[in-house]
């Protein structure tokens, strides 16, 4: 149809094949684009309702039957996740009760407490020590900063209750993901079954799969947790796998040598010797873990991240704040804190100082318990007092209509101006295209990258979209995480060039993107929306804030990393600094800059979701507002629609890398 | 002394997919080429050997000969393709999982070319660990440990970790450890190659030591000819898979059976190599300066040689058996051709 209007772009003189490609296919989607309506047939501008497979209806009556007459005989499926929902529930109101509730009996007003929770100032007293015992004094000071400061701004108990989820989430999430990783080694077909799900459990935002969470196991914080659990999981299997997979394989030789069972290689071996890089798997857990529990607030987890919403809905931008400042607090202590466990572990001292920290943490620890006790017996100097609080939320409220009065007109021309030219063009670009060629390009780019198998996946991971009816959301999906990643990559990878070498820039640029990766996903939001109100420019911050991180990084490190002969032989041929980075360090760094570039999209698609919060018109939208209405059908089609863009993405990205990879010999 | 302590038989160790069909009757049926051009690679193959008891056999190859293929099969890591390895007359692959495990909890023990050392124990955990694995009581172990340690010069640092000793240290630490049992035989895969020059030899003297005192069975792993003719009492080297030639020191630089094998022993420290027998010629009567036992060495007496202009006798059981002079001697540390049959 349309090739023939891109043949006199062909070049005449001869040029490397992978840019004819190129060129041939920007100059195809310019033509398509410009196309009249009459040039194409109805059907490939708009795919025909009468198409579309009604995934979304079967999804929906599937679930209906499984929790209405699906049976095991003896039992239904509805008791079934009645009773899994039970089990989970004991450690998670253990935990609760611990830290926020206390331990009660009765229920409503006949309640009786029992036994108090921890006083906040034990568990000042009890997180001080145990940061001391795994950071040293520092983290021990951190810890109690960070602390008193929940209290004083009167974000305890919604902090505790966060942090009772978060902690045995994080529990459940590094055992089971050491265990399934464990097997995952063991039986590699076990690997290849579970490592599809891997993808899409990471890829598919939080919001699809709140909804199965909510009809199997019922609204409530076990919910949450379940659906935490589910997406906090997938890197620890990932870590997992290859931290015991790069054990020497002297290691397990060793053992096979000593006469050790597979168990005692497994536990006394491989686990130990691989701690160092597991640790960095439970870091990452809780970190999600966190994540996941502030979204998950929608459905019953409670705590922090109900606050922020709460807020977010009435436009209390300071009770906001305040409160994403704690999730903020809350998230640096625990990452601090997982760090220093994961250092630690691989880590001696001498046994001197080992004996001194222990005396101080436990008396610190006795401390705390029998604090904890005297609030059992005198509950009336359990809470903190009233007097000793702050709020600075009338503040940022005054803050932030002196600001609107003051800057509306800059605030405004700048969002006018970023909306007109940049974010309408472009979203009418990619809903102008015809989807049949859209699906025909992400196939034909497959096939350069990877061959059949590539092009035969992405090619049906973009249909999918289309039949199921969504595709101009989806198109608003793409073009606003495409213009973020665009963005994104345009300020992160110079940063990253810049400071790669520069190792005392590095060291305050990594602090900063270290704090963007470890807010959650909500807390983004807050600051901008007091500026630029809802709407689809506020979105596009946000997501680049978050997935700037990436970009920086992995640039910094594929430039730094560059062998030092090269450059040396660099400086022995004459190249100026600026050619040693044109001509060496960029092309050699470019397949980790592309990794760098396939997080940031991956990150800006989890964010993206998010931003429906403030009102995008995209997938995000679509599984948001499914579960305002426990449509469980739409939403999660939406959902997969969302995971398939990100894995689009990756194996693309990925494909490219690698293929550069081994072009050079450079492969790990 | 009854039979070899280890023995192949048609050992051979392919990678690749659909192996079976190039096995017929537990031996390996198929020609390189043939093996090639189905891309199947053949680590090890046809080797024959046996071990004997007391001996510190050395297996030397260049990287990727198949040497550590070889003392895999033969510790019963991995299990030959085709082939049978013999532990005391027993075929390796044909003892039950169980027993296999007792084997090598008692009577194995293996060092590392990276040490291989658990990075969360301490030197004395380490050492201590096959014995933990046997369920020993703590008390006794430790003991043990600590004598290990003690035997390989560690004393005094039992409570460091890995890391904070050096290299030469790690390994000491690998070798009390796979002493520790008590093993019959001890494999040692490459340890010193991951060592500096001087550290190495230092480590060669210590093996020397140890054998001296303890007389195990030692399978040697090198890709060093002179590290495999100071410890051997015989070595195999190997070439793509195969033993080129397995013999003493001595026989591989009197004898070598291949150009291949000619090209190690051709720059080897002949000197201290060659026995007194292999260089004299035959007696003719004159006067000796002296005489030399006829199994010695001849670095051990060159000295005296050379410095006198009359050849020496050498001797054995008492009786002159032949001569040996100032002209043989350069002979030998030149390289020239030996003029003298065996």
């Amino acid at each position: 149809m349309s090739i023939a209007a891109a043949e006199p772009a062909a070049p005449a003189r001869s040029i490397d094949p992978a840019h004819v490609f190129w060129v041939l296919a920007a100059v195809v989607t310019a033509a398509v684009v410009m196309l009249p309506v009459e040039a194409l047939p109805a059907w490939a501008w708009k795919y025909p309702a009468a198409w579309q497979l009604p995934f979304a209806a079967w999804i929906s009556s599937f679930t209906k039957w499984l929790m209405d007459s699906a049976s095991f005989g003896l039992f239904t499926v509805r008791d079934l996740t009645r009773a899994i929902s039970w089990l989970l529930d004991q450690p998670l109101s253990l935990a609760r009760a611990v830290f926020a509730t206390g331990f009660v009996l009765g229920q409503g007003s006949d309640a009786v407490t029992v036994f108090p929770a921890i006083p906040w100032f034990s568990m000042v007293i009890a997180a001080t020590a145990a940061g001391y015992a795994v950071g040293g004094r520092r983290l021990a000071l951190g810890m109690a900063a960070g602390l008193l400061y929940l209290a004083v701004f009167g974000q305890w108990t919604s902090a505790m209750v966060t942090l009772a989820s978060v902690l045995v989430s994080s529990v459940l999430g590094s055992i089971g993901g050491l265990l399934i990783g464990l097997a995952c080694v063991r039986w590699r077909w076990l690997e290849r079954a579970v490592s599809p799900f891997l993808d899409i459990a990471q890829t598919m935002p939080v919001f699809a799969y709140l909804l199965p969470m909510l009809i199997l196991f019922g609204f409530g914080p076990v919910s949450a947790m379940v659906a935490t659990v589910i997406y906090a999981l997938p890197p620890m299997v990932r870590v997992t796998i290859l931290a015991i997979r790069a054990v020497p394989e002297e290691i397990e030789a060793l053992g096979r040598m000593t006469g050790c069972t597979r168990r005692q290689i497994t536990w006394k071996m491989l686990v130990p010797t691989a701690l160092p890089a597991l640790m960095v798997g439970v870091n990452q857990v809780i970190m999600l873990s966190l994540n996941v529990v502030i979204i998950a607030s929608m459905i019953g987890a409670g705590g922090l991240g109900w606050d922020v919403l709460t807020a977010l809905r009435s436009l209390n931008i300071g009770k906001g704040l305040e409160a994403g400042i704690a999730i903020t607090v809350l998230a640096i202590l625990l990452d601090r804190f997982a760090q220093a466990l994961a250092l630690r572990a691989g880590e001696v001292e001498a046994q001197a100082t080992r004996r001194r920290r222990k005396t101080i943490v436990s008396v610190a620890l006795a401390v705390a318990a029998a604090l904890w006790l005297a609030t059992a017996l005198l509950p009336a100097i359990a809470p903190y007092p009233e007097a000793w609080k702050l709020s600075t939320a009338p503040y940022w409220g005054q803050l932030v209509s002196w600001i609107n009065l003051t800057f509306f007109s800059t605030l405004e021309a700048i969002r006018t101006a970023v909306l007109l030219n940049v974010l309408v063009p472009v979203k009418r670009f990619m809903l102008a295209l015809p989807w049949p060629w859209v699906v025909f390009l992400v196939t034909a780019v497959g096939f350069r990258f990877g061959g059949w198998r590539l092009a035969l996946t992405v090619g049906l991971m973009a249909a999918f979209p289309a039949v199921v009816g969504l595709w101009p959301a989806t198109m608003i999906t793409v073009y606003l995480c495409g213009v973020a990643v665009i963005i994104a990559a345009l300020i992160g990878v110079p940063i990253g060039i810049v400071s790669a070498g520069r190792p005392r820039l590095w060291r305050a640029i990594e602090i900063v993107i270290d704090t963007l990766q470890t807010l959650p996903t909500f807390v983004y939001l807050i600051p901008i929306v007091m500026l630029f109100r809802v709407g689809d420019f506020t979105a596009l911050i946000a997501i680049v804030l978050y997935a700037v991180a990436p970009a920086i990084r992995y640039t910094a490190h594929g430039v730094s990393r560059i062998a030092p002969e090269l450059i040396e032989a660099g400086v022995m041929t004459g190249c100026t600094k600026r050619q040693i980075l044109t001509r060496i360090r960029l092309p050699l760094a470019t397949p980790e800059i592309l990794l760098g570039i396939n997080q940031t999209i991956l990150l800006a698609l989890s964010m993206l979701v998010i931003t429906a919060l403030v009102g995008t018109r995209d997938l995000g939208q679509e599984t948001y507002s499914a579960l305002a209405k426990a449509d469980v059908g739409r939403g999660v089609v939406a959902g997969i629609a969302v995971a398939f863009i990100g894995m689009i993405a990756d194996r693309l990205v990925s494909a490219a890398a690698a293929g550069m990879k081994a072009r050079r010999g450079q492969i790990q | 002394m009854s039979g070899p302590v280890l023995a192949c038989r048609g050992v051979a160790k392919l990678y690749g997919s659909g192996l079976a069909r190039f096995v017929k009757d537990g031996r390996l049926a198929a020609e390189p080429e043939r093996l090639a051009a189905d891309g199947v690679t053949a680590a090890v193959r046809d080797v024959d050997l046996d071990i004997v008891r007391g001996e510190t056999f050395v297996i030397m190859g260049l990287s990727g000969s198949g040497k550590s293929t070889l003392v895999r099969c033969l510790s019963g890591l991995i299990e030959p393709t085709a082939g049978e390895v013999l532990f005391e007359g027993r075929d390796l692959s044909k003892i039950g999982e169980r027993e296999l495990i007792q084997i090598r909890r008692q009577q194995m023990g293996m060092v590392f070319q990276n040490f291989a050392l658990l990075p969360h124990l301490t030197v004395l955990g380490n050492v201590a660990f096959p014995l933990g694995i046997q369920g020993r009581p703590k008390a006794e172990r430790d003991a043990r440990a600590r004598e290990m340690i003690t035997l390989v010069g560690l004393g005094g640092r039992e409570g460091r970790f890995p890391r904070e000793l050096s290299g030469g240290q790690q390994q000491r630490v690998g070798i009390a450890r796979s002493l520790a049992v008590g093993p019959d035989v001890w494999f040692l895969d490459e340890p010193f190659s991951a060592l500096d020059p001087l550290i190495r030899r230092e480590m060669q003297d210590e093996v020397l030591r140890l054998q001296g005192m303890l007389k195990k069975t030692i399978v040697f792993i090198t890709h060093d000819f002179d590290e495999a003719v100071r410890l051997a009492d015989r070595v195999a080297i190997m070439k793509d898979g195969r033993i080129e030639q397995i013999g003493t020191a001595e026989e591989l630089v009197l004898a070598p059976a291949t150009d291949y094998v000619r090209s190690f022993t051709r720059d080897a420290p002949r000197a201290k190599i060659l026995t007194a027998r292999s260089v004299m010629r035959p007696a003719d009567g004159e006067d000796y300066a002296g005489h030399v036992p006829a199994a010695t060495r001849i670095a051990a007496f060159a000295h005296d040689v050379e410095a006198s202009p009359r050849p020496f006798a050498v001797v054995e059981d008492d009786k002159v058996i032949g001569t040996i002079d100032r002209v043989a001697m350069i002979d030998v540390l030149v390289g020239r051709e030996l003029k003298a049959a065996r």
